[in-house]
């Protein structure tokens, strides 16, 4: 998931009768399915909850870009790198395709880019994790954008019509992310004795990670009952990861690796997998900054709008000139 | 000192004999960027052969409050779908 412990806006759910006539209207178009457009009139915490959920989204994908483009230059042929280049160009455009729908709430990109840079807004936990070798390039793809995929396919049906049509033209490019990454692994753990440690290692260090990207458990996650009201979150992140686990764990056995958890046995009566938790505490710690790239990431986003400025700066100054002379001429 | 670049909408026409669709924003300095950034940022995979691009602040909405008064002229007038008249069946299909 691309945004974790969003903290939800207001005191919790309220009852019909608690509500005032407009906001039980706007619960009434929400239950019935209906999706609710930028000009509609909405609840001060639904927006600014939306807002915090898409714009977290949103810089997940910009900041997502790092550990990728971290091995760009170092990919191992020219195809794989040509791929590569084509997935961290798909995660830019899927960030601007979630920051142009926060826009349609009041805020501006220039808005949420200084709260990421200054700290005051997060991103996704996994990206604060370091991609040590080319198997981990395998192992993102797989894993991290199949936990996406999980959480942005729910999110197609949310109740924002700007955020679930981002999601849609985000779900149809994020197969191909997917996939590549689970090529990887397949050319990787049928290769050599030394590749296949590689990938071994690449899942059993990004596991955990992973699974922590659905949010803390239920029993723990505060922002659940409001945000499920309203139609921005459609599952709980146990539903989720439980989902994420069934997927993933017959295809760790196609690629013949080691399960990275011992304890992940199937359920015959449920069909589910029973899984290990990943260590919360280490959770908490990446979010609250302590992670091990943290302050690589923010210092890395930075500097990009920093040294940008003068590009930002110079191309406004040449459109402004450009249309007084126009408006000169005319 | 606040600089942002304007708000584009963007609008691609999937395939030849279709229209213009509203597919997202996108910023950019000017009108030529503007195309650019769109041809980057929404025809990744040939979802297009034609954009437009233009200013968000030149676009004007209607209003949702307004909807019912605003459309009420032509919900009254139901003659104007044929479903209005009874043709009987002999007549065949018309």
């Amino acid at each position: 998931m691309y945004a974790q412990m969003v903290k939800t806006a207001g005191s919790g759910v309220k009852s019909p009768e608690e509500m005032t006539p407009e906001e039980r209207d706007f619960q009434d178009r929400i239950d019935r399915g209906e999706k609710i457009e930028p000009k509609d009139w909405m609840p001060d915490d639904y927006r600014k909850t939306l807002i915090r959920q898409i714009g977290q989204h949103a810089h997940s994908e910009i900041v997502g870009q790092l550990p990728e483009g971290n091995w760009i230059t170092r990919a191992p042929t020219l195809e794989r790198k040509a791929i590569l280049l084509a997935k961290v160009q798909d995660e830019a455009g899927h960030g601007l395709y979630l920051y142009c729908a926060a826009e349609t709430l009041g805020v501006t990109r220039d808005d949420l880019t200084e709260d990421l840079l200054a700290g005051r807004m997060k991103y996704s936990s996994i990206f604060n994790y370091p991609t040590l070798n080319w198997a981990d390039m395998g192992a993102v793809g797989w894993l991290v954008d199949g936990a996406a995929i999980i959480n942005q396919v729910a999110l197609q049906r949310t109740s924002y019509g700007p955020y679930s049509r981002a999601m849609v033209r985000i779900c149809k490019e994020e197969s191909f992310h997917a996939r590549q990454g689970f090529h990887i692994m397949m050319k990787m753990a049928k290769g050599t004795p030394e590749q296949k440690r590689m990938a071994q290692d690449a899942l059993n260090r990004l596991w955990f990670p992973a699974l922590m990207m659905f949010g803390p458990s239920d029993k723990d996650s505060v922002h659940t009952a409001q945000s499920m009201a309203w139609r921005i979150k459609m599952d709980t992140n146990d539903e989720l990861r439980q989902k994420f686990v069934d997927q993933t764990v017959p295809q760790i056995e196609y690629l013949g690796l080691e399960l990275p958890d011992p304890g992940i046995t199937l359920n015959k009566d449920t069909g589910h997998y029973s899984y290990a938790d990943p260590d919360w505490s280490e959770f908490f710690d990446v979010i609250k900054g302590n992670g091990p790239c943290n302050v690589d990431r923010l210092a890395a986003r930075n500097k990009a709008w920093d040294d940008g400025k003068w590009v930002r700066d110079g191309l406004m100054a040449h459109a402004k000139k450009k249309a007084a002379a126009k408006t000169a001429a005319e | 000192m606040k600089n942002e670049w304007p708000l584009w909408e963007v609008f691609i026409r999937g395939q030849h004999g279709m229209n213009h669709r509203h597919v997202g924003s996108l910023h950019a300095p000017d009108a030529e960027m503007a195309l650019k950034n769109a041809r980057d940022v929404y025809t990744r995979r040939n979802e297009g052969v034609s954009i437009w691009v233009v200013e968000a602040a030149h676009i004007t909405a209607s209003s949702p409050e307004e909807k019912g008064a605003f459309y009420e002229p032509s919900n009254s007038k139901v003659y104007r779908h044929p479903t209005f008249f009874d043709i009987p069946e002999e007549v065949g299909s018309m």
